[in-house]
């Protein structure tokens, strides 16, 4: 008796992710400097937020002779991206033989009212949130992980912040609230009022939550998961900083140790003087139609 | 359903002298939380475990599923290999769940990967596939009894080949999956994502033998 794409071995790896760094890479070359830094998985991408936001027009899931080079090149699982409702992309990157699939809205949607049935799917799926509402429509599809949508390619930790901040704080007011109110609260969060119950009762998501968008610092992967997050996504802050070897490595041990800030010392001084992060754009300063976050609610 | 998520744990054994044994688990990267709970059900006082100091207090180890490449470097990183291995040789029971078995085996087949060397067998990674071939299956394991374990295999390696003095005490598909070398322990599947606790328990077993 053996089954397979089971909610259990789906949400299973993101379980195995936790206390992780998952690197964005651009090439098999990154792919690997990423796994000797100690990412538990890459995510195999064409370009990085920082790029597609500078380059404008439309994102598409990642050209696969490249996924398949990358999938090549590492031990550690690797995942790629479809743009959100996109069935055709996503259904592809499972025969592939993807290990995790992010319905993303890094990616212009394919799909401007729908995201995917993702329980349909044999491989898990790793979908944004900004608050608790929009995490529970997210699982109630399927999706086997939850992170952060935060503002990716910015440099700018703020939206993480609000996302993480928001999705806590949702998840208190529940565990405090009382029974007759449950329904309510499900009608107003959007949400399945069986996923309200669960949080309600145990205090957590039924999966997995990391941090993703705006991750610049080892003190930034600190701060993260003080604020709750299981793990942490870098997409632009490696390899648009000036020392990627560096960051990379010292960005996993501020995220094992996050709670040591003697260890997150250490992890940032050995980047060294010369040591720059990548360049930060202030949110505020950024048209509405430019956000990327607000994509796929 | 035994998934168990919040925050990833801070170090948590108590380095008090005289407290109570405690089974620790590395919590350098991987679900501690759930093998945690998994042991405190079993009846143990489990804790996290990152540092040398909190090693030194733990009278069992847990390593529990992961990233084998992330762990093995971390555990280098962080200087406690070594003393790791000088735990397990002075006689601390080490159960090492799929990355776990990985770091603790004595080779890993095909790739130039480093281990603790404490496990006399050489490993596959992901011997059953990628992730699309995950599975839960319904193992028999003699020495839990007759009720088959439901075992849960993710991106899961198996033995390839074992020495003299271990001892293979589950296979599926003409492969090792659970094995047993004196007081160390490797199991290819995660029980600590199943409410099954005879593993945990069974692992307790051998603090007390």
């Amino acid at each position: 008796m053996e089954q397979k794409g089971t909610l259990t071995v789906k949400r299973g790896l993101a379980q195995m992710l936790k206390g992780g760094v998952i690197m964005d890479v651009v090439t098999p070359e990154q792919a690997v400097i990423a796994q000797e830094a100690g990412a538990v998985a890459v995510m195999a991408l064409e370009r990085i937020p920082a790029d597609i936001r500078a380059m404008g027009g439309v994102a598409r899931m990642s050209n696969l002779e490249l996924i398949r080079s990358i999938m090549d090149a590492v031990t550690i699982p690797v995942m790629a991206k479809v743009r959100i409702g996109h069935i055709a992309e996503a259904q592809v990157l499972q025969a592939l033989g993807v290990d995790f699939i992010d319905e993303s809205e890094v990616l212009t949607p394919a799909d401007d009212k729908f995201h995917l049935a993702k329980n349909d799917y044999t491989t898990p799926f790793v979908c944004g949130a900004r608050d608790l509402g929009e995490a529970l429509r997210r699982i109630a599809e399927g999706a086997a992980m939850i992170r952060s949508k935060g503002e990716a390619g910015s440099g700018n930790i703020v939206e993480a912040v609000r996302h993480m901040r928001a999705i806590g704080d949702g998840i208190r007011e529940l565990t405090v609230a009382p029974k007759e109110e449950l329904v309510s609260r499900a009608r107003d969060l959007g949400a399945p009022l069986d996923l309200v119950t669960y949080v309600a009762e145990n205090g957590k998501l039924p999966v997995v939550l990391f941090c993703a968008g705006g991750v610049s610092t080892p003190a930034d992967a600190s701060l993260m998961m003080q604020l709750g997050a299981e793990g942490i996504f870098v997409g632009s802050g490696i390899f648009k900083s000036n020392d990627p070897k560096a960051f990379s490595k010292a960005i996993v041990a501020a995220t094992t140790h996050y709670d040591d800030p003697q260890a997150v010392v250490e992890a940032s001084l050995s980047l060294g003087r010369e040591a720059t992060a990548m360049d930060g754009i202030d949110l505020r300063k950024v048209p509405e139609s430019e956000l990327l976050a607000s994509r796929g609610v | 359903m035994a998934s168990i998520c919040g925050r990833f744990p801070r170090a948590s054994c108590s380095l008090r002298v005289g407290s109570k044994p405690q089974v620790g688990v590395l919590a350098l990267q991987g679900d501690v939380d759930e093998h945690i709970a998994a042991l405190e059900r079993a009846g143990a006082k489990a804790c996290a475990v990152k540092t040398r100091a909190a090693l030194d207090v733990c009278a069992a180890l847990v390593i529990p599923g992961g990233e084998s490449t992330t762990v093995i470097k971390l555990l280098d990183r962080f200087a406690l290999a070594d003393p790791l291995r000088e735990r397990v040789r002075e006689g601390m029971p080490l159960w090492g769940t799929c990355m776990g078995m990985i770091v603790t085996a004595r080779a890993v087949v095909g790739l130039d990967q480093p281990t603790l060397g404490l496990l006399d067998v050489s490993v596959r990674r992901n011997a059953f596939g990628r992730q699309n071939d995950s599975a839960e299956v319904d193992l028999p394991i003699p020495v839990l009894g007759a009720e088959p374990f439901p075992a849960i295999f993710i991106r899961a390696p198996w033995i390839e080949s074992a020495g003299a003095e271990v001892e293979v005490l589950a296979s599926y598909g003409g492969h090792g999956v659970m094995v047993r070398q004196g007081r160390v322990l490797g199991t290819s599947f995660h029980p600590e994502l199943t409410a099954d606790p005879r593993l945990h328990r069974y692992f307790l077993g051998m603090l007390a033998s």
